[in-house]
C-alpha cells in the first residue's frame, strides 16, 4: 500500500482517541488549594481531575454568581457525531479517494475544529460573564464595568485569588496528529503523482 | 522498717536538694544552643519527621504532636468528653463512653502503643488504656478518631496496659489493683489470698476488631507495667508486680517490705493453645464493647455477659515469677527480645533478666519456691546483669536499636544512657523535672528509630511563664544520635504527658483520610443532597434532616416546633473537599456544638423551653460567608396548631 494511503488511514483513526482521552483541561490554582482544582473536558463529558473538583469549582464560583458547570451540553452529542463522521469520511477517502480529497478532508477538519474552538470560547465567555444579579460578591473593573471571570481560551490568567490554566490535552494532540497525518498524506500523494 | 524510713529520708533529702539546686542550674546550662534550635526547626509549610502520640493522663485524651518541632496538631478525644468535637455530646458518640457503670465522661489515659507487624510499627492503630474504669481504646490512624473501646471486667486500675504483641495478635491489659473476682461484699482485710489480679488478652482481628479472648487470674499482687516478648521471646509477656506483700492499707510502707517482688512471665501462646483446646472457665461478667462505624458515623454499645478465665496453675509451664528487686515499675524488653529490664523503683540498681537464662532455668527446674502454685525462678539464675548506681528511682527504659538503653529516674530527675550487655553508664542528662516515661519512636519494638528521645515530666515549676498554681506539664526532646545526649527542646503538653508512642510520619500520613465520601454515608438520618431536607414529627419528637454546604443550612427557616418538643438536628455536611468542616449550635441547647466533617452526619438534641424565634449558626469559620451561615426556628406554645414547615430562601 502506498505511504500516503497508510497515513490517511492514520488520519482517520487518530481522532478516535478523543473518546478515550480528554480534549482540554482547565485548572485553578489558589493558596488554599495545594492540590489545584481541575476539570477535564472530553468531547462528551466534563470530568473531575480529582474527585469532586467540579462540585468544588461550582461552590467557589457561586460566590461571584457564576452558573454551575452543566452536567451535559448539546456539544456532547454533536462533537462525537462530528468526530465519528469525519473518521468514516477519512476512511472512505483513504479507500477510494485521491490525494486531493485528503486536502479537502483536512480543510473541512480545520474548519470544524475552528468552529469547535469558537464554540468553546462562546461557552467560556457566557460562563464567565452571565452572572447572577443576586451574586454574593460583585467585582468591578477599574473602569467601573462588571468584572467577568472567563477562563483563558489557551494559556494562563489570574482571576482574583485563582490562577487559571487552560491547555489542550492528549485527545487534542491525537486530533492534531490526525490532521498532520492527512497533510503529510497529501504531500506524499502529490509527490507520488 | 527502720531501713525503709532511712531510705525515704534519703529520698526526701535528695528531692529537696534537686529542686533547690535546679533553680540555679537550669539557667546556667542554657541548653538551647544555636545548633539545637536548627535541629528542631521545621520551616513553615514543611512536615515533621515523626508523629508523637502523647497520652493526656488525667485529661483522658491523646494528643498528636510533630517531632522534632514539638508542635501540637490535634487532641484526639478518647475517654473524656470533648465539647469542641462533640465527643460524648452528640447522639452518635455517646455510646462510646458507655460502661457497665453507665455513661462515664472521663478517664485517665496512660499508655499508647502503635500496632505492629513482625515486631515493627505498622502505623495502623494506636491502642490506649483507661485506668480508672478499666477500658482499652483503639484509635484509627486513617481518621485519627477513637473507633473502638472495650471495657475490662474483673480489673481495677487498668495500668499494665495497653501493649501489643509482635503481630498485634493481642493488646494486653493488666490490673493494677487486685480485687475480689467475682466482685462481692467481703471484709477488706481478708484481701490476702482472696483477691485476684486479672491479666486480660484482647485479640485484635486483621481488620482491627477487638475481643476479650481470655483473662489469666493471677495472685492478688499489683500488676504495674508490662511489655511483650519480641523476636526470640515472642509468645511471652512480662509484667512487673509490686505489693507481693498483699497489703491492703498504707501501701507506701506495707507494700515496700519485700526485698524482691516479681516480674511475671506469661507464655501466652501456651495459654492460647489451652483455651483454643477448650481450656479455661466461662464466668458471668458484664462489660461494654463500643464500636464506632465510619459509614453510619455512629457508635453502638453492646453489653457482653461472659468472660473466659484461666487459672494459671492449670496450665503447666505457662507462668513463672522472676524475682526482681524492690517494687519494680517499668518492664521493658530490648529489640532483640533477650533482655527484660525491671526498674526497681526503690532499688539501688537496675535489673536486666535474660530470656535465654530464664528458659534454661525453667528447663532445669531451678525453682526457688512458689507463690500460689506458680513457680518462682532463682534470681541469680535469670539475672543477665545490673546497672550499678544508675540514679535514684528508675522508672522506664527504651532502646535505640544500637545496643543502648535509656532509663528515666524520677527522683534524681534524669535520663541515663547505658549499654546493654556491659551495663555501663554512658551518659546522663537532667530533666526538668521529675521525669516519668520516655519515648523513642519504635523504642519498644524490634526496630527503634533511634534519633530522638522524648522525656515526659511531671513537674515544671519555673520552666515556663507561670499560669497560677496549676502550671503545664511538659515534654523534652533530646538528640540521641551522638555518644552523648543533647537537650534540644522543651514543649508544654496537654494534661499529664504520661507516655507516648512515636512513629515515622511516612508510615501514617499517606493513609490519612481527607474527607468521608457522601455516597458511603449510611447514617439513618443522612440526606444525600440538600433537596432531601425535611422535618418530620413523631409525637413530641421532631427530626430535622438538615444539610449544610457553603454557606447555608437547608432548611434555614423552620416553623411548627412547640414548647416541650424534643428536637433532633440530624445535620449532614455536603461538602466533598479537604478541610471544609462546618459546625452548628442552637441557642439554649443543653449540649455542645457539632463539628461535622465533609460527608459526615451528626445529631444534637434541643428541647425548647420558651416560645420565640431562636437562631442557630455555623460554629466553624468555613468560608467568606461564614457569618451568614445561620437560620431560625420558630417555637410556638405547646397547644399551638401551627403545622410544621421549613424552607430555604422561601422555597
Amino acid at each position: 500500500m502506498k505511504k500516503s494511503k497508510i497515513l490517511m488511514f492514520l488520519a482517520a483513526l487518530l481522532p478516535l482517541a478523543l473518546f478515550v482521552f480528554p480534549l482540554w483541561n482547565i485548572t485553578l490554582e489558589a493558596p488554599q488549594y495545594p492540590i489545584p482544582l481541575g476539570m477535564d473536558i472530553y468531547i462528551n463529558d466534563f470530568a473531575d481531575t480529582h474527585p469532586h473538583d467540579i462540585k468544588n469549582i461550582n461552590l467557589m464560583n457561586h460566590y461571584v454568581g457564576m452558573k454551575y458547570i452543566p452536567e451535559a451540553i448539546p456539544e456532547f452529542k454533536i462533537f462525537p457525531a462530528v468526530i465519528i463522521g469525519m473518521s468514516v469520511l477519512a476512511l472512505l477517502i483513504a479507500f477510494k479517494g485521491n490525494y486531493k480529497w485528503y486536502l479537502g478532508w483536512l480543510i473541512l477538519m480545520v474548519l470544524l475544529a475552528a468552529a469547535g474552538i469558537y464554540d468553546f470560547y462562546l461557552w467560556e465567555y457566557n460562563y464567565g460573564h452571565d452572572l447572577d444579579p443576586k451574586a454574593i460578591m460583585k467585582f468591578t473593573n477599574p473602569d467601573g464595568s462588571i468584572m467577568g471571570f472567563q477562563p483563558p481560551l489557551l494559556g494562563t490568567k489570574d482571576i482574583l485569588n485563582f490562577t487559571a490554566h487552560s491547555y489542550p490535552q492528549l485527545g487534542a494532540y491525537f486530533l492534531g496528529a490526525g490532521m498532520l497525518s492527512a497533510f503529510v498524506a497529501f504531500l506524499f500523494g502529490k509527490k507520488g503523482k | 522498717m527502720k531501713t525503709i524510713f532511712k531510705f525515704l529520708t534519703v529520698i526526701l533529702a535528695t528531692v529537696s536538694i534537686i529542686s533547690c539546686g535546679n533553680n540555679g542550674d537550669s539557667k546556667k546550662q542554657g541548653a538551647l544552643t544555636g545548633n539545637a534550635a536548627e535541629k528542631v526547626y521545621v520551616a513553615p509549610g514543611e512536615h515533621d519527621e515523626f508523629y508523637a502520640f502523647v497520652s493526656g493522663g488525667f485529661s483522658g485524651q491523646l494528643a498528636v504532636y510533630g517531632l522534632p518541632s514539638g508542635r501540637l496538631f490535634k487532641v484526639i478525644p478518647v475517654f473524656s468528653v470533648d465539647a469542641e468535637k462533640a465527643w460524648g455530646f452528640n447522639e452518635e458518640t455517646k455510646p462510646m463512653l458507655n460502661t457497665s457503670h453507665g455513661f462515664i465522661p472521663w478517664d485517665d489515659s496512660h499508655h499508647p502503643d502503635i500496632s505492629q507487624t513482625n515486631g515493627e510499627l505498622n502505623g495502623r492503630w494506636v491502642f490506649i488504656n483507661g485506668n480508672n474504669t478499666p477500658r482499652i481504646a483503639k484509635i484509627d490512624l486513617t481518621t485519627f478518631e477513637t473507633t473502638e473501646i472495650i471495657e475490662i471486667p474483673n480489673s481495677a486500675g487498668n495500668h499494665s496496659s495497653s501493649f501489643v504483641t509482635e503481630n498485634t495478635e493481642y493488646v494486653v491489659a493488666g490490673t493494677r489493683f487486685s480485687v475480689p473476682v467475682p466482685q462481692r461484699d467481703m471484709p477488706i482485710k481478708e484481701y490476702k489470698g482472696n483477691f485476684k489480679g486479672a491479666l486480660s488478652f484482647i485479640s485484635v482481628s486483621p481488620e482491627g476488631a477487638m475481643d476479650l479472648k481470655f483473662q489469666v487470674l493471677m495472685p492478688g499482687f499489683n500488676y504495674d507495667l508490662s511489655h511483650p516478648g519480641r523476636g526470640k521471646s515472642h509468645g511471652w509477656f512480662f509484667f512487673t508486680t509490686y505489693n507481693t506483700e498483699e497489703a491492703n492499707s498504707l501501701l507506701e510502707v506495707n507494700a515496700s517490705q519485700n526485698d524482691k517482688d516479681f516480674i511475671a512471665a506469661i507464655n501466652w501462646k501456651k495459654i492460647e493453645e489451652y483455651v483454643n483446646g477448650g481450656g479455661g472457665k466461662k464466668m458471668p461478667a458484664n462489660y461494654a464493647h463500643n464500636v464506632y462505624n465510619d459509614e453510619t458515623h455512629s457508635a453502638t454499645s453492646t453489653m457482653k455477659k461472659e468472660v473466659l478465665v484461666v487459672d494459671p496453675t492449670e496450665v503447666p509451664g505457662a507462668v513463672y515469677l522472676l524475682p526482681t528487686p524492690k517494687s519494680p515499675h517499668g518492664c521493658d524488653v530490648d529489640p532483640s527480645g533477650e533482655y527484660i529490664i525491671g526498674s526497681g523503683k526503690l532499688a539501688a540498681e537496675l535489673t536486666a533478666h535474660s530470656f535465654t537464662k530464664m528458659l534454661d532455668a525453667i528447663e532445669n527446674k531451678k525453682f526457688d519456691g512458689e507463690a500460689y502454685g506458680i513457680p518462682i525462678l532463682n534470681y541469680e539464675d535469670v539475672l543477665a546483669g545490673a546497672v550499678k548506681q544508675p540514679g535514684l528511682g528508675p522508672l522506664h527504659t527504651e532502646f535505640d536499636g544500637q545496643g543502648n538503653a535509656y532509663t528515666t529516674f524520677f527522683i534524681s530527675s534524669e535520663v541515663v544512657k547505658w549499654k546493654l550487655g556491659t551495663w555501663e553508664v554512658i551518659d546522663r542528662k537532667p530533666t526538668y523535672y521529675s521525669v516519668g516515661h520516655l519515648m523513642i519512636p519504635g523504642g519498644n519494638s524490634r526496630k527503634p528509630f533511634g534519633k530522638y528521645v522524648v522525656a515526659m515530666n511531671k513537674i515544671t515549676k519555673d520552666r515556663y511563664l507561670p499560669t497560677g498554681p496549676e502550671v503545664t506539664q511538659s515534654a523534652q526532646l533530646y538528640d540521641i544520635t551522638g555518644e552523648k545526649m543533647e537537650l534540644l527542646l522543651d514543649f508544654p503538653t496537654v494534661g499529664e504527658p504520661h507516655y507516648a508512642a512515636g512513629c515515622p510520619a511516612d508510615l501514617i500520613k499517606e493513609n490519612s483520610k481527607k474527607f468521608f465520601k457522601l455516597e458511603e454515608n449510611k447514617h439513618p438520618y443522612a440526606i444525600q443532597t440538600p433537596e432531601e431536607a425535611k422535618v418530620v414529627r413523631n409525637g413530641n419528637e421532631v427530626h430535622i434532616y438538615m444539610g449544610m454546604i457553603r454557606s447555608h443550612f437547608t432548611p434555614d427557616n423552620i416553623e411548627g416546633i412547640k414548647v416541650g418538643d424534643k428536637v433532633y438536628f440530624h445535620v449532614t455536611n455536603h461538602e466533598q473537599d479537604y478541610d471544609v468542616p462546618h459546625g452548628i449550635s442552637m441557642i439554649g441547647a443543653n449540649t455542645s456544638e457539632l463539628l461535622i466533617m465533609p460527608g459526615q452526619t451528626e445529631t444534637f438534641v434541643w428541647e425548647p423551653k420558651e416560645v420565640g424565634v431562636w437562631p442557630f449558626y455555623c460554629t466553624d469559620f468555613c468560608s467568606a460567608l461564614h457569618q451568614e451561615m445561620q437560620g431560625y426556628v420558630r417555637v410556638s406554645p405547646r397547644d399551638s396548631s401551627i403545622e410544621l414547615s421549613w424552607s430555604l430562601d422561601g422555597e
